[in-house]
């Protein structure tokens, strides 16, 4: 028996295709993941009615700052923060009615690390010292990130701060069961795992006075976020991206 | 082989100056002192528990950076915070909340050994050293 070559080549096409499908046919079958859902769903509804911050309080910022070695840089492009003010119409460009109700116009809310579902930062991150964790928490790891800041370029929300120089020179005291960060490393919030682990909430909800920021599991139906967003209607920053904040304002 | 004698003599030279620091020494009777460990319980080397550290000294002196690199991955990475020593007692994962609680003066417990060895470790240059919280900010 012999083969020429229109048959052998004929023959080597066909089972590279068979080859070829038996990889990818299993993975077409599967679909997009199906993510199993979480039992804890860490998240947080900022209540801007309550807040004072107009009155000048701002005690979840230095409450959070000072827990967590944060420095006051005062030159702004070297600037680190967890949590801080914005004015409503920064915070929320897709809310730009003209005419803006009179209890949000002019009004500043905290923002802070979104702990997105879907969070760009975590992609792009080059050493995987960010990922998001089960629970929903976008978590950072210092000791692995080499500050090529990525993630601050994919950051729709500017949450996260670069260490630009050493922050000791600019702490007013250090707190000391908690790291600093060293020049060249990214940081920003991380919802206070460090306190969750040990059941405690997070620094700003309890620092808040007023109570405007409510803190809790998303996956528990009968949670006090859960309850909050039943009752009220709520916003979540630029929702035109898809990232799917994990922070809730209601309005 | 007339050129014998002057290969030799010159492989000779090579060895003598290739070897001289090793000869220098040994004529020299020179040595880097080993750093002088405190013994006693108590100093600041040996901490105020003996018999209390997550590991055997040979083991902690041995293996200390890889015990602190797991750890380090586990609290920051899986959230595992708990550790269990070999004879069954518990600590929590943490350089400043465990290991410094007791061994804390830095430049005499880390520092002297690193210095010897050559070693930089970066562990202070984030976590806060204990020498700095005692001395008054």
């Amino acid at each position: 028996m012999t083969i020429d070559r229109r048959h052998f080549l004929g023959l080597a096409g066909l089972s590279a295709l068979v080859a070829g499908a038996r990889k990818a046919l299993p993975l077409a079958a599967r679909g997009p993941e199906a993510t199993p859902a979480a039992a804890t769903r860490w998240a947080m509804v900022v209540d801007p009615q309550k807040c004072l911050h107009a009155d000048g309080c701002t005690r979840c910022f230095a409450a959070c700052h000072a827990r967590h070695n944060v420095p006051s840089i005062p030159e702004p492009r070297h600037e680190v923060k967890w949590i801080w003010r914005e004015r409503f119409e920064r915070a929320f460009p897709s809310e730009q009615n003209v005419f803006l109700e009179d209890g949000l116009k002019g009004k500043t809310v905290p923002v802070l690390c979104n702990h997105c579902d879907n969070p760009p930062c975590t992609r792009v991150c080059p050493t995987k010292a960010t990922w998001k964790r089960d629970d929903g928490i976008v978590m950072m790891d210092s000791h692995r990130c080499i500050g090529c800041r990525y993630c601050m370029a994919a950051c729709p929300y500017g949450s996260r701060s670069f260490n630009w120089t050493d922050p000791r020179p600019h702490l007013a005291s250090v707190a000391p069961d908690y790291p600093t960060r060293t020049k060249g490393v990214v940081e920003k919030c991380t919802f206070c795992e460090e306190r969750l682990a040990t059941g405690q909430r997070p620094l700003c909800v309890e620092a808040c006075p007023e109570g405007a920021l409510a803190f809790g599991n998303l996956a528990d139906a009968r949670s006090e976020v859960r309850e909050i967003l039943r009752r009220r209607h709520a916003l979540r920053r630029k929702p035109e991206l898809g990232t799917q904040p994990g922070v809730y304002y209601g309005v | 082989m007339r050129d014998r004698p002057p290969i030799l003599a010159g492989l000779a030279l090579f060895l003598l100056v290739a070897t001289f620091p090793v000869w220098y020494n040994v004529t020299a009777r020179t040595s880097a002192a080993s750093p002088v460990l405190a013994r006693a319980v108590g100093t600041p080397s040996v901490p105020a528990k003996p018999g209390q550290c997550v590991a055997p000294v040979d083991e902690m002196r041995a293996s200390h950076m890889v015990l602190l690199r797991t750890w380090r991955e586990e609290v920051v990475r899986t959230g595992r915070r708990a550790y269990t020593t070999q004879d069954g007692r518990q600590y929590a994962k943490s350089l400043t909340g465990t290991c410094l609680t007791c061994h804390d003066r830095k430049t005499e417990f880390c520092d002297r050994c690193h210095d010897y060895a050559g070693v930089t470790s970066v562990c202070m240059d984030c976590h806060v050293d204990p020498d700095a919280r005692r001395a008054p900010r």
